[in-house]
């Protein structure tokens, strides 16, 4: 049945060849009908820290969470390249740190936890402040400095905010506290909601991330401090930066699990055996998932004087997270190349009209410069560079 | 007693005498207590406000300032934290973020530079960050300032420090009417407010009137008070020195100097407006601090005239009167000759009017 179909869509394929622009035709003529609408995977099981059992070794994915979040971790991907060229451009200037190579972690936490759940998360952060909800188009244009920028282009890359969502940091490990604050208002307010706190290898040995464990532990905040191990910290190695590299056990007393972060499977069923964690009242949590990213620190470095390019090349053939997951899908019937290809183009079009509305967007008005000091208040005066400059301030 | 019903019932009309006192009632609170009871009502008032901080539940406070709070309200809402500013600022910032209304105390201000990062770059910058869409209500509070006896570590001033950050109010009470008014005024502020009290008023009382007794008295902050009125030369200053203004004042009158004494009471947003028509009025500007002279408040206020229209005003250059530009000694002649006392207002004053 499936040969006949495949051999009537390759009829009608080429025989559309010739013909003019006028008509159009279905390619691929497979109905929804044939694909498998679930599968169970296999994952990695997790090593555990101060935990008798952990998530389960098995994963089930449905086509349409398959597709989901094909097209979730796509669209992170091509807004992050995109970022890229527009940086190369002098489009976007000042820091620009980019997520590829490490979706898998953002789409697997979304998947597992519920959008009145919390996070927070240190500079990487266009991944996240997608999969909070932001689209692309605002992202980019915040990265392009104009007015439609989601912090109306007053924040840049590391200071975009959503419901539920606490940006974006620029202080490495500032955002940990801040974390464990948030997942207290959960406690305080009996909401039964968790606060998913990231921070990367470099950031782990933060004291102030310590504070925030011994605080969490005491209180049982409903907290999940995930370490995302991108092997680098800047041009710093774990090896040469930790005394410890086993960063899911870093948190001594709180429970933990190391998680395979290029698998996003994985780190959904982690993240939800997390929040149940957490929920249950039993406390915080620490996650370790292991990650890479292709590029550099940040766009002014270009990622090869610390690590090799054959290092990077071998974890995208071998291990890259999207690729994974298409895998999976084709191999198990549950989608097809063609299917997936017209994703790749829709997401295609979305951000070429999101690179489009960010280059076009006019910059923020000077009226704007002295907003925002202060919140719920009447307008007040600011101080311009000299005396006789009286700038206005509303909030 | 008996004869007393007797007399009653015996029917006879009688007028009784009522002496008539002064009906408003005036009562006398120390700062400590003024602060205690203002946030005793606002705890009260919202329950999303709750206080935190090393001390402040079982303790009654490291300087009893939340005395008996803690067995009011509990556990939820005032928090013993561990010796972790870092982690208990940031802490208090996020719940602040998650819309809660924390009062966050540091034992003394001088704890606050472990956490100064998260009241700075996380508290005050994040609503212009983020273009208005998330909101800080928090209050940061503590002891600043010279205390007596302490020395160096434990004696800095951080009025100008945090007076430096756009997006914090910063708020410096004197007596008990400012301690009250304006710690209402700050935990019901949406902003970060730093909050700057001093540890040797908190056991000074001061007299409130009833209407500041009742439990919406709020201060506004960014206005300044004129405690004394003046024609011949203006003092400003905030918290303590206000205090030592007023008694130099009381010296001054007696040889014929009136000095009008401005109580800031908000160190930023800055009241330059009453400032301004207080030299206008004048003609002359001392200001006094307890902190170091270098980029300090006073520095700040003596610019602003310097930059506005009081300038041609002034009969004479502005001056300052600071804290010696040291740390703080031990040995009790040192310290007492590294803080303004009254004689060295006096003293600034005469130069200025050239006595």
């Amino acid at each position: 049945m499936q040969n006949m179909l495949t051999l009537i869509s390759n009829v009608f394929r080429l025989g559309n060849a010739s013909k003019n622009v006028g008509t159009r035709m279905v390619v691929s003529a497979r109905s929804f009908a044939d694909f498998t609408p679930q599968a169970s995977f296999p994952i990695k099981k997790c090593d555990l820290h101060r935990l008798e059992e952990g998530p389960s070794d098995e994963a089930l994915l449905t086509r349409e969470q398959g597709l989901q979040y094909y097209r979730t971790m796509q669209t992170v991907r091509r807004m992050e390249l995109k970022a890229d060229q527009l940086y190369k451009q002098k489009i976007i200037r000042g820091f620009c740190h980019l997520y590829d190579g490490q979706e898998a972690c953002a789409m697997g936490i979304e998947a597992g936890i519920n959008p009145t759940d919390h996070l927070i998360t240190a500079y990487r952060a266009h991944g996240y402040t997608f999969t909070r909800g932001v689209a692309v188009r605002e992202i980019l244009a915040e990265l392009t400095g104009r007015r439609g920028g989601v912090a109306k282009g007053k924040g840049g890359s590391m200071h975009m905010y959503a419901k539920n969502f606490y940006g974006g940091n620029g202080i490495v490990g500032a955002q940990v506290p801040l974390g464990a604050g948030v997942a207290l208002a959960c406690q305080y307010q009996g909401n039964n909601q968790v606060c998913v706190t990231l921070y990367g290898d470099g950031a782990a040995n933060q004291g102030q991330i310590f504070e925030s464990f011994n605080m969490a532990a005491l209180w049982k905040l409903p907290c999940i401090f995930i370490c995302e191990n991108n092997k680098f910290g800047m041009g710093t190695s774990v090896e040469r930066s930790s005394a410890s590299t086993d960063y899911y056990k870093r948190g001594d007393y709180i429970p933990g699990l190391k998680v395979d972060g290029m698998d996003v499977l994985c780190v959904r069923e982690a993240i939800r055996f997390a929040a149940d964690y957490c929920r249950a009242g039993k406390g915080p949590i620490v996650m370790e998932l292991e990650t890479y990213r292709y590029h550099g620190h940040s766009m002014s470095d270009p990622g090869v004087s610390y690590r090799t390019r054959e290092e990077i090349q071998e974890v995208r053939t071998k291990n890259d997270p999207i690729s994974m997951l298409k895998e999976r899908m084709l191999s198990n019937n549950m989608s097809s190349v063609e299917e997936l290809k017209e994703i790749d183009l829709e997401i295609r079009k979305v951000i070429e009209d999101a690179a489009q509305y960010a280059i076009s967007d006019p910059e923020p008005s000077l009226d704007e410069l002295c907003n925002h000091i202060y919140a719920r208040d009447p307008p007040m005066e600011v101080r311009g560079t000299n005396p006789w400059v009286k700038l206005k301030s509303v909030s | 007693m008996a004869s007393l019903r007797s007399f009653l019932r015996s029917g006879k009309t009688f007028v009784i005498l009522f002496v008539v006192t002064s009906c408003a009632s005036v009562f006398q609170v120390n700062v400590r207590d003024a602060l205690n009871q203002a946030m005793d009502e606002e705890l009260e008032r919202d329950e999303r406000v709750f206080l935190l901080g090393e001390e402040v539940a079982q303790y009654d406070g490291a300087y009893k300032v939340s005395r008996g709070l803690w067995k009011k309200y509990g556990d939820k809402r005032i928090i013993d934290t561990p010796i972790t500013e870092m982690g208990f600022a940031g802490i208090a910032v996020g719940a602040a973020f998650a819309g809660l209304r924390p009062i966050c105390e540091f034992m003394t201000w001088n704890f606050s530079m472990q956490a100064i990062d998260q009241v700075i770059n996380s508290a005050a910058k994040t609503y212009y960050m983020s273009a208005g869409f998330q909101t800080v209500p928090i209050v940061f509070r503590g002891p600043n300032g010279s205390s007596a006896g302490v020395a160096a570590q434990h004696s800095q001033c951080f009025a100008a420090w945090y007076g430096h950050c756009p997006g914090l109010k910063v708020v410096s009470p004197w007596n008990s009417e400012d301690a009250r008014g304006l710690l209402k005024a700050a935990i019901r502020d949406d902003n970060p407010v730093v909050f700057l009290e001093n540890e040797m008023m908190y056991g000074v009382p001061f007299e409130l009137s009833e209407e500041m007794m009742h439990k919406d008295f709020v201060i506004p902050i960014g206005k300044a008070k004129v405690e004394r009125q003046g024609t011949h030369i203006t003092l400003v200053s905030h918290s303590r020195c206000v205090g030592f203004c007023l008694d130099a004042a009381a010296v001054l009158a007696k040889e014929g100097v009136e000095c009008e004494v401005v109580n800031l009471r908000t160190i930023r947003p800055l009241d330059v407006d009453t400032i301004e028509a207080s030299v206008m009025k004048t003609g002359n500007l001392v200001t006094v601090e307890g902190g170091w002279p270098q980029y300090g408040v006073g520095a700040e206020i003596c610019a602003r005239i310097m930059e506005g229209p009081a300038f041609n005003y002034l009969d004479a250059p502005a001056v300052r009167v600071t804290g010696v530009d040291i740390p703080m000694p031990y040995a009790k002649i040192l310290e007492d000759h590294s803080v303004p006392q009254i004689k060295d207002i006096i003293f600034s004053v005469k130069k200025v009017l050239n006595m």
